[in-house]
């Protein structure tokens, strides 16, 4: 097939991107597709489309425009097919602010949390009631920006006073803060692939420095990681159908990562779904891909094979 | 159970890598040198001011003048007809110098290399301004030093910090400094300071490194003494070309003591045998004639108006309550903001909104700096300077608005 492999863009995750797009593309083309990369960030996506008309887009974009069904919506505006979840999906699987609820609504466990809205601080005086978000959610607690990735904006808070500042760093990133209660325990990945969705070998992230923040993802060393996790098969089990329950209520398909914490009773907790999971050479996905033994070519294959079914 | 090592060789790494690790602040400049975008960030000369007939007729040259030569490996100290070409660099702030006494290097920034591995061992103290330059910050901190971080007010460091130190027992290794329009803070030490840092350095065998990478490029006044033409025994000077020629040909030097400069050419043939001959032999043709004295007043000319853009623009658009520098020269405006800003936090924001600045704490070695930026006036044109420094106000606008909404 004809792939052209979209990666880069504007936005801060463009070098992440960029080398995921790399591989996936080379790992295409080691399958015997006609793989290019084409980077928004560089040229006109639609013009680019144009002249050289692929049959399908691997989309490898992150952050913005590539998780929130932007380039999604422009693909099927441009009717060309593509891999991974269909735009309003991805929106609110984007959207922590919307993901949260909808979450909840699947069923899931996830830890509790508060939205506080920028505009609702600007605007309606929120920042009077700052005080009850600790008390909801408790200490310590997740400091996330609403719509962003790679552990970018995100802080972690200990004591109340912090709470104002690690809320305007989220909202360096995004118009609206998460700030979710902190579980403690050991953190797993699951890598889902195919429609509907199955899921890999759990892939278990130790950071070295306790906290799994943009250092320790990209600097080679700074984690380590064990696939398959060193749990129990029960706790796999529950994990990995936590994950698919997550994507099964929030229409994920092709390729996704759900991430997620299990305490020390056991219990898994869904803590966000990506619909364009990492493909670099620190990412998780070829992890469990690799656990599942299958090379980044067949993995990319099966995301390809996917996306062409109903 | 497999462990995934995403690195085979982590347990193998020299305890001095550890501290090189991926950061936020670098995956926001990726972005931040995208052309829509404001950049205030990076001290990149502009380049494009040097015609590209004075660049070619000099390789020209190079090749006519030195022939097969410039394509032969150089001995570890650099040719001498460079070194004695690069003498009146010197001279006109009121160095003299004896090419025997000059290494060059890879740009200064392999000196600052060079100087760390001749005299850090892991745990020594060094002197440093506070805020200092952040490159000089990496390259020492790979020989694990601790820092003695001496503060800038107008007139440069204030020394009597180091003699405090002094006095308290304090031995530093060396005391670095960047006396001319430094970086980041681009204030000028003033000469009482420059005679009283040259003095207490004397006196208590601590070796000054001055880095002058800016001072030829002055925008008024005239040119206070280099530190070295005050105590040329004690003083390891720094030049480079970058910022009055190119910093692609990566032509710097140190000019030193013998015993100090043996030092260096033993370290820098260990590193890498020697310079490139060919773009050392192009910048020997560069500086040969009158050509370069044109170009850099033009340089000058061009920095002036862009720092001029800047200082007109920041009392327009900034808070009241900032503070910022007023270079006399080189690239820098230091920006001091309100307490409540973390101008670390804030660059996703201002990426968003087209344009990017250093944050602070880049340049302290102990996280200092949260409320403080670097803006580099050096590169946008100064229609782009005027933009850029709306778009950082309206921010710290709304930022303002969102603190106080948060501390009610």
């Amino acid at each position: 097939m004809r792939v052209a492999v979209i990666a880069g863009g504007r936005t801060p995750e463009r070098d992440v991107s960029l080398r995921s797009g790399h591989r996936v593309s080379h790992a295409l083309g080691e399958g015997g597709h006609d793989a290019w990369l084409v980077d928004p960030g560089e040229v006109p996506l639609v013009e680019a489309l144009r002249e050289r008309a692929p049959d399908i887009c691997y989309l490898t974009l992150h952050g913005k425009e590539g998780e929130d069904g932007t380039v999604q919506r422009l693909l099927d505006l441009l009717q060309i097919p593509y891999t991974g979840t269909a735009p309003f999906d991805c929106e609110v699987a984007f959207d922590k602010v919307l993901a949260k609820d909808a979450l909840v609504r699947a069923g899931v466990t996830t830890p509790g949390w508060v939205v506080v809205e920028g505009w609702a601080l600007r605007d309606l005086g929120a920042g009077a009631a700052l005080a009850m978000v600790t008390e909801r959610v408790g200490l310590p607690c997740v400091v996330k920006p609403s719509r962003s990735g790679s552990a970018l904006g995100v802080s972690f808070v200990e004591r109340a006073p912090d709470l104002a500042t690690a809320v305007m760093a989220a909202l360096s990133f995004a118009g609206a803060a998460i700030v979710e209660a902190k579980v403690e325990g050991s953190e797993l990945a699951v890598g889902l692939v195919g429609t509907p969705p199955e899921a890999l070998p759990l892939v278990e992230i130790v950071p070295k420095s306790g906290v799994f923040d943009y250092a320790s993802r990209y600097t080679a060393g700074a984690t380590e990681y064990f696939a398959p996790a060193r749990v129990p098969a029960e706790i796999a089990a529950a994990c990995t159908e936590q994950a698919l329950q997550a994507a099964e209520g929030l229409h994920l398909r092709d390729v996704a990562r759900v991430d997620t914490i299990v305490d020390p009773g056991g219990t898994p907790w869904v803590l966000e779904v990506n619909v364009s999971p990492g493909m670099t050479e620190t990412s998780l996905l070829p992890m469990a891909a690799q656990a599942a033994g299958w090379s980044l070519a067949e993995l990319c294959e099966r995301v390809l094979r996917s996306s062409g079914s109903p | 159970m497999a462990e995934f090592s995403i690195d085979r060789f982590v347990e193998l790494y020299a305890e001095r890598a550890a501290g090189m690790s991926a950061s936020e602040v670098r995956a926001l400049f990726a972005v931040a040198s995208r052309p829509e975008i404001v950049s205030f960030a990076g001290g990149m000369p502009y380049v494009q001011a040097l015609p590209p007939e004075d660049v070619l007729a000099v390789v020209a040259d190079a090749l006519d003048v030195h022939g097969s030569t410039i394509l032969q490996y150089a001995g570890g100290q650099g040719h001498l007809s460079l070194r004695e070409r690069l003498i009146p660099l010197m001279t006109d702030e009121g160095v003299e110098a004896d090419p025997d006494e000059m290494v060059i290097t890879t740009g200064a920034q392999q000196a600052l290399d060079l100087i760390g591995k001749i005299f850090i061992d892991p745990g020594d103290l060094i002197a440093v301004e506070a805020p200092a330059y952040v490159g000089a910050l990496t390259a020492f901190g790979v020989y694990q030093p601790r820092y003695l971080q001496i503060d800038l007010d107008a007139d440069g460091m204030i020394v009597d910090q180091l003699e405090e130190a002094l006095v308290r027992g304090e031995r530093p290794k060396f005391v670095y400094t960047v006396p001319n329009f430094g970086n980041p803070a681009g204030v000028t030490m003033s000469l009482a300071r420059r005679r009283q840092l040259v003095a207490l350095c004397r006196e208590a065998g601590i070796p000054i490194i001055e880095d002058n990478p800016y001072g030829l490029l002055r925008f008024e006044d005239d040119a206070l003494p280099c530190l070295r033409s005050m105590d040329p025994e004690n003083v390891i000077y720094l030049g480079t070309v970058s910022k009055v020629f190119s910093p692609g040909v990566r032509v710097g030097w140190a000019l030193a003591e013998q015993s100090v400069v043996q030092h260096l050419v033993l370290a820098k043939e260990a590193a890498d045998l020697c310079g490139s001959s060919f773009t050392m032999l192009v910048t020997e043709r560069y500086f040969a004639g009158d050509r370069w004295r044109e170009n850099l007043s033009t340089f000058v000319d061009l920095y002036r108006l862009r720092r001029d853009a800047m200082l007109e623009a920041l009392p327009e658009h900034f808070p009241d309550d900032a503070t910022w520098t007023q270079p006399a020269g080189g690239f820098y405006v230091w920006v001091t903001l309100p307490g409540w800003v973390d101008a670390q936090a804030m660059l996703a924001a201002a990426v968003e909104r087209r344009v990017a600045y250093v944050p602070g704490t880049a340049f302290y070695p102990d996280g200092r700096g949260r409320n403080q930026m670097r803006l580099a006036f050096c590169y946008p044109t100064e229609e782009r300077i005027r933009e850029g420094i709306a778009r950082l106000g309206s921010l710290l606008e709304d930022e303002e608005q969102l603190y106080r909404s948060l501390h009610p």
